[in-house]
């Protein structure tokens, strides 16, 4: 993946959507294949050690310390950095400000959309060379839903490459440079956003004609 | 009617003591919280991991004062507090490496390490009694009271007396302290606010970067400093008897039950509720009521509600009471 470019795995359930985001992130061993960082091979590595190498990643749920202030939780994603944090702070609050207003209160209590931006700006902590997002817009409504992916068009202008696993596949194909179709396990289709939206296969199998 | 009277006579018998108590319970409640918050399951070795402090302690003091060394009017066994926590922060650390640390790396059920530390209480149990025996032991030296009672009848011209002994306004002081480092330490610290990131959801600390292990140590030894301080408070104030320790577990748990487990704030209030609720339900109160009623009346019985021998069951009924009603506590914790 290159700078600034979104990827995004989209297909039907059970199709390994999720199952492809634990293997990359190595909460799975990859039985085939490798994943690669920059290069670095990183198939052996423990998803702690990914995330010390460089990779950000949101899980789908339970993706916040909801006990925990908004800024408690950006410090905690930098947990593994020494080094003078503030201004990553600075960049997360300027991308997602409503944080900067409620960094004083529990993450948990917290709209559900906010709740991601935390979730989110928590991964970005760490200034991860990759962010990876499992189905960021689970559960929220479709307001929140298109401010939420502008956001994340806004975090990968920064210049970070994001790895999406999405369940909305129009809206997030529409905003991808790289869309995967997982069908049963398999990749069946790769092309970009649009290629893939106006595909006739695609948009047959899944996007409701 | 006599008010100033009243009020001094339920100052002495039953707010001072319960407040010095409930200090003691709120230390012993906070490190049973502790361990649920981060371990995850219920330490039923607290008890006796105080009563080993306690010991060290008692010993130390011994040495100190066989030595001729002395704080003064403050008890010496101050000074070999310090010793006591280094020593139990050893014990606690070694049975994690080798007991709880095994059942960790199974993932093992709650339950499992809850029965895990019956054995352990049992060790800990032996090992106390087979050092110091089994009796009552005094080590309270130095001045007794800060207010004795016949200073402030003279001070006040009170008929009632009012005793504010040294152990009570200590526990308070160091209890204070205690709860203010503790706060200090996990609101405010790195070290601690991983430690309250790992309790509140683990698999996103690990995630983090946070190390296990690490949480899991500063842990014993914070929970290692709570309990020997809060077994020496109670040994001062009372007496050390390894059984007494062991029976506290149960307002101990019901404090830390009743306040939420796993909150350090509700580990606080529980104790204090505990404490208030078994000093006033099982004190005589006829001599309050008697200054508050006309002059020359006393009441019949000894408006006693419960004998104190039946102290425990206070905590018991309060831990049903909350357990049926709100399980997760007062200030919501994890619902056992």
């Amino acid at each position: 993946m290159n700078p600034g470019e979104i990827a995004v795995i989209v297909g039907p359930n059970g199709a390994g959507k999720s199952t492809a985001m634990k293997a990359v992130f190595g909460m799975l061993n990859v039985r085939r294949g490798s994943v690669r960082l920059d290069g670095e091979d990183i198939t052996d590595l423990s998803p702690q050690a990914r995330v010390a190498r460089g990779m950000g990643f949101v899980p789908q749920t339970n993706n916040i310390f909801a006990s925990m202030t908004v800024e408690e939780n950006l410090e905690m994603g930098a947990f593994i950095r020494r080094d003078d944090i503030r201004a990553t702070m600075e960049q997360v609050y300027t991308l997602f400000p409503i944080l900067r207003d409620k960094r004083r209160q529990p993450a948990g209590e917290l709209s559900g959309g906010q709740r991601q931006q935390v979730a989110v700006g928590r991964a970005l902590m760490t200034r991860p060379k990759v962010l990876m997002l499992d189905e960021p817009t689970a559960g929220v409504s479709p307001i929140v839903m298109d401010e939420l992916f502008d956001r994340i068009i806004e975090v990968s202008r920064t210049g970070i490459p994001i790895l999406m696993v999405e369940q909305n596949a129009r809206q997030a194909l529409e905003i991808a440079d790289k869309g995967y179709v997982l069908v049963q396990g398999r990749n069946a289709h790769t092309g970009t956003g649009k290629e893939l939206l106006a595909d006739p296969d695609v948009r047959r199998s899944f996007l409701g004609g | 009617m006599d008010l100033l009277n009243a009020l001094v006579t339920l100052m002495n018998f039953v707010i001072i003591p319960a407040t010095a108590y409930g200090a003691q319970l709120a230390l012993g409640a906070l490190g049973v919280t502790l361990i649920y918050g981060i371990l995850r399951f219920s330490n039923f070795a607290h008890g006796d991991t105080m009563a080993f402090g306690t010991m060290i302690v008692i010993l130390c003091t011994w040495g100190l004062q066989a030595a001729g060394v002395s704080l003064g009017p403050l008890p010496t066994a101050l000074l070999a507090l310090p010793l006591g926590i280094a020593l139990t922060g050893l014990l606690v650390i070694g049975t994690d490496r080798v007991v709880y640390r095994f059942y960790r790396r199974q993932k093992a059920k709650p339950v499992i390490y809850v029965i895990a530390s019956l054995g352990v209480m049992f060790i800990m149990n032996g090992i106390v009694r087979f050092i110091i025996g089994v009796d009552d032991q005094r080590f309270a030296d130095g001045e007794r009271f800060i207010i004795s009672a016949r200073t402030f009848r003279e001070m006040t011209g009170l008929e009632e007396g009012l005793a504010f002994r040294t152990s009570q306004g200590l526990t308070i002081v160091i209890a204070i302290i205690a709860v203010m480092l503790l706060f200090w330490f996990l609101n405010r610290t790195r070290t601690g606010k991983s430690m309250r990131a790992f309790s509140d959801n683990e698999d996103l600390a690990l995630l983090s970067g946070i190390n296990p292990e690490r949480v899991v140590m500063i842990t014993w030894l914070i929970v290692a400093a709570l309990a020997t301080t809060a077994g020496v408070l109670y040994g001062l104030d009372k007496s050390f008897k390894p059984f007494t320790y062991f029976q506290l577990l149960l307002p101990i748990f019901a404090s830390a039950i009743v306040g939420g487990l796993g909150n350090p704030v509700g580990a606080i209030l529980g104790g204090f509720l505990i404490a208030f609720s078994e000093v006033g339900v099982t004190y005589a109160f006829r001599k309050v009521v008697e200054y508050l009623g006309p002059e020359g009346w006393s009441p019949e019985g000894l408006m006693q509600l419960l004998s104190t021998d039946y102290k425990f069951a206070v905590s018991f009924a309060i831990l049903l009471i909350v357990l049926l009603f709100k399980p997760t506590g007062i200030m919501k914790g994890k619902s056992v």
